[in-house]
């Protein structure tokens, strides 16, 4: 039998980042007995890199805004394969989630008449984003992680959960895993498990996602029975460092565009106006001059195309990099700096212009900087309830990234930070009043608990095996080649089969070293989810055989009417646990009631 | 630094029970940070190297070590700007080794338990009205990544480790100034600062300045006015509570509209 540590607790949070966090506050408000588990140190989460805004139809700048604009916005955006529910929800509560955020101590930027200013932002039809220069994640995760210590809540730090654990009849009742600085195994029994754990970007070579990107909830979630939609759906960001190649990725923010940026190729082109699609043609400017007059007075011009939906500006600037009218590195330029004065873009963009000064050698005030697409961003994820993030099998609740179905195919900016608060919340609540009505302490299976030790700890046995690191690379070689922006149906199968190689030489891997806080070996248990996640991806994307928002098929270049009725579901039967067979189907969407399809037939 | 050629860098190995420098020599590459090259020694040379990261974009604060003997984020330090020659990274001296690069830090997360929070008067009809201008030094301090090399250099604590029961550092004076001059809060923590913190040891020697990755002018806009407040407070309350009330009417509307944008 292995040795563990034992907590007892009735929810638990895995994951500390923005939903983590507002759902532990929640759960603590709430009188239940409540742990926040994370990988890193508190605060260190990728929310932390969030940078534009967090959207919310407050009306602040433009009074016309409200939650049913902001709906619309947001289902097209994701091409209507959303989770109306989720949408509807998000874009009623953002606001009070914006609200509660200042009175818990944050500070976000003013109007002239003192209250919170809203930036414009792509997709979003009035200027709707709360920010605080650009970098709105590190305000909203220190807030958030400012109240939770205020309330005491219990955080265990620098644990890695690596398995859900479920009781005799199926409740996830629980979770393993280990304390990274010391290497010894810890088990967690919970009423209610609240899963917060971000993306998968890491399995791609570039990416904007930190190294705890790696896909734990999606994996962890599907191992113990859940059901996971669309999860071919992947954003790439349009704008990604591209040089020097040790911050290819390296995010750049949608706040250049939307304070007045603009994409050129090599040839000095506006090339977005090139790219508009049918369904955003009629809010678009057709000229340089109406976009930029609509900078000054969003009534006296329509939109700039630099701001459509991010799935369609990434699209354009692969397009253009591939016909040769690429920059130096292979980017397209992003021009701020002819268009605002070296003020205005050090007092709006400081972390951009420090981020490029200091790791390219470029002054973003006087130069043009060198972006292209990064992977940023899961739409997809595990499947949930709206109102009370629940997953399909019990005692489990999800919310934040790692959920499926409120961006649909592609995410609008700023969307992301709002969706944290609203379902984070929601999922601690959820969690909170599941746990209060369960009977009797849970019981997690000990059998469990000992197959995710030993399967830990195998690697330290063997003298002879991979190198993870080397396992990992060429992961990523292999998601960003063959499973990247553009798909086809030859590559998709190629990648399966290398996935298959690469899941047989992960189960061989050997480490050196002691457990007490070794990277190697911390990478070695990163390595079963990124490549379950890897397959769930590669899986949806050779069968939606269609382009929508995120996943785009060169070999199916359009949307077809038949793939936006449905979400690609992908499951493994019970009893599947780590390496089962995955099962994946067409199921039908969420009908959208008539009152709200209505929002869409009366604005287009 | 050539194109092609090959540096050394000299990272510091071990645990709580000691440990000495280690050497590896890897080939230079076009644009790298530290940590890049850190990152490059885990995966040829040493699996097990200890380093904490999270963003690799100097936004998250987990890169802290001592590179060339200066307190700096890994992430942030570009390897063509450092002299020629071998690279020597260490850990943060200030807190107690967990292994190689990494320190036990909870220190400050023990510190962060003890600051009283955040007390709004309940929200107005309409919401709460501040200025920009009210709010800016206040979103100055709020830049703060938590990387804790202010409290790593500081010196009060750094070769002192008995003075961190009643020291806060600076990492918490700035904490505690964002709250003092938050426009909306109603706590009085001065007697906190003066007292349990440990304002009074600090001697205003501008490391912590010097160190901070966010450029927050911890010494100038945070530290020197705390002193004064406090001193103020324990003089003469009727002038503190002047300004408090004063600061709180500066942040109306029609004040914030006085004061343009």
């Amino acid at each position: 039998m292995a040795e563990y540590q034992w907590h007892d607790y009735d929810v638990i949070i895995i994951g500390a980042g923005g939903a983590g966090l507002r759902a532990a506050i929640e759960a603590k408000g709430r009188g239940l007995r409540t742990a926040l588990i994370c990988k890193s140190l508190l605060g260190k989460a990728h929310t932390v890199m969030a940078e534009g805004g967090v959207a919310a139809a407050m009306g602040n700048v433009h009074s016309d805004d409200n939650w049913q604009v902001h709906f619309r916005d947001t289902m097209r955006g994701g091409k209507m394969l959303n989770n109306w529910r989720m949408a509807q929800l998000h874009a009623q509560e953002a606001p009070d989630r914006v609200h509660e955020l200042e009175a818990w101590g944050a500070l976000f930027d003013r109007t002239e008449d003192g209250r919170i200013l809203q930036r414009d932002f792509g997709g979003h039809r009035f200027a709707r984003l709360a920010h605080v220069g650009d970098r709105t994640g590190l305000e909203l995760i220190r807030t958030l992680q400012q109240r939770a210590v205020s309330m005491d809540i219990d955080v265990f730090m620098e644990c890695k959960i690596l398995r859900l654990l479920t009781d005799a009849e199926g409740l996830v009742s629980g979770a393993v895993g280990y304390w990274r600085p010391s290497g010894e195994m810890v088990a967690f029994s919970a009423k209610a498990v609240v899963l917060a754990t971000g993306g998968a970007g890491k399995s791609w070579k570039y990416t904007s996602n930190s190294w705890e990107c790696t896909g734990d909830g999606h994996a962890m979630a599907l191992w113990a029975g859940a059901d996971l939609i669309d999860m071919e759906c992947v954003q790439f960001h349009p704008t990604g460092m591209v040089w020097p190649l040790s911050v290819r990725g390296l995010l750049v923010t949608e706040g250049v565009r939307g304070d007045g940026g603009v994409l050129r190729n090599s040839e000095g082109r506006r090339f977005m106006f090139d790219y508009v699609a049918d369904m955003f043609r009629a809010e678009t400017a057709d000229t340089e001059e109406e976009a930029d007059r609509w900078y000054e007075d969003h009534s006296a011009g329509r939109r700039p195309p630099e701001l459509l939906p991010r799935d369609e500006v990434a699209r354009a600037i692969n397009t253009e990099v591939k016909s040769d009218r690429g920059s130096a590195h292979g980017g397209v330029l992003l021009d701020i700096a002819s268009r605002r004065s070296a003020e205005y873009i050090r007092r709006r963009l400081p972390s951009m212009y420090h981020q490029f000064m200091e790791l390219a050698g470029v002054d973003i005030t006087s130069e043009a900087m060198e972006v292209g697409p990064t992977c940023h961003y899961f739409m997809g994820g595990v499947r949930v309830d709206a109102d009370t993030g629940a997953a399909t099998v019990p005692g489990l609740f999800v919310a934040g990234e790692v959920a499926g179905g409120m961006h649909g195919a592609n995410r609008l900016g700023g969307n992301s930070l709002s969706d944290l608060l609203v379902f984070g919340r929601r999922a601690g609540m959820g969690a909170s009043d599941y746990a209060s009505g369960r009977p009797g302490a849970p019981v997690p299976d000990r059998g469990e608990i000992d197959d995710a030790i030993t399967e830990a700890l195998a690697p330290f046995d063997r003298t002879d095996g991979e190198n993870p690191y080397q396992l990992h690379e060429e992961l990523q070689d292999t998601m960003q080649s063959l499973v990247g922006i553009i798909r086809t149906g030859e590559e998709l199968e190629r990648a399966l089969e290398q996935l298959d190689v690469l899941r047989d030489r992960a189960s061989n891997v050997a480490i050196g070293g002691g457990r007490s806080y070794n990277p190697g070996w911390n990478l070695a248990t990163d390595l079963p989810a990124m490549l379950t996640v890897s397959r769930l991806v590669t899986l949806g994307a050779r069968d939606r055989k269609e382009s929508r928002g995120g996943h785009t098929r060169e070999d199916f270049p359009s949307p077809d009417p038949e793939f936006a009725k449905v979400n690609l579901v992908q499951r493994q039967p019970s009893g599947g646990g780590v390496g089962g067979d995955i099962k994946i189907g067409p199921e039908p969407i969420l009908e959208m009631p008539p009152e709200l399809k209505s929002l869409f037939e009366e604005n287009h | 630094m050539g194109e092609m050629g090959d540096v050394t860098m000299h990272v510091w190995r071990g645990d709580a029970g000691g440990g000495d420098f280690s050497d590896y020599t890897l080939p230079t590459q076009e644009g790298e940070v530290v940590l890049d090259v850190i990152h490059r020694i885990q995966a040829t040379q040493a699996g097990d190297l200890a380093c904490r990261w999270n963003c690799k974009a100097g936004k998250c604060g987990s890169c802290s070590a001592e590179i060339n003997g200066k307190p700096r984020l890994m992430c942030m330090t570009r390897m063509d700007q450092l002299p020629e020659g071998p690279v020597t990274v260490a850990p943060m001296r200030a807190f107690p080794i967990i292994r190689d690069l990494v320190t036990d830090v909870s220190f400050n997360f023990e510190m962060a338990k003890q600051v009283p929070a955040f007390a709004p008067p309940p929200r107005p009809e309409g919401g709460y009205r501040m200025a920009q201008i009210d709010i800016e030094r206040g979103q100055e301090f709020r830049k703060c990544i938590e990387c804790f090399l202010c409290q790593d250099v500081c010196h009060v604590i750094r070769d002192h480790e008995e003075n961190k029961a009643h020291y806060a550092g600076p990492r918490f004076f700035i904490r505690f100034a964002e709250l003092e001059m938050h426009p909306l809060d109603t706590n009085d923590r001065r007697e906190l600062v003066r007292q349990k913190a440990g304002l009074g040891m600090c001697n205003i020697t501008k490391c912590c300045t010097e160190v901070c990755p966010e450029h927050i002018k911890i010494t100038d806009n945070a530290i020197i006015p705390m002193k004064e407040r406090v001193v103020d407070a324990a003089y003469d309350p009727v002038a503190w509570l002047g300004r408090k009330i004063l600061r709180r009417q500066k942040a109306s509307p029609s004040e914030a509209a006085a004061h343009g944008g």
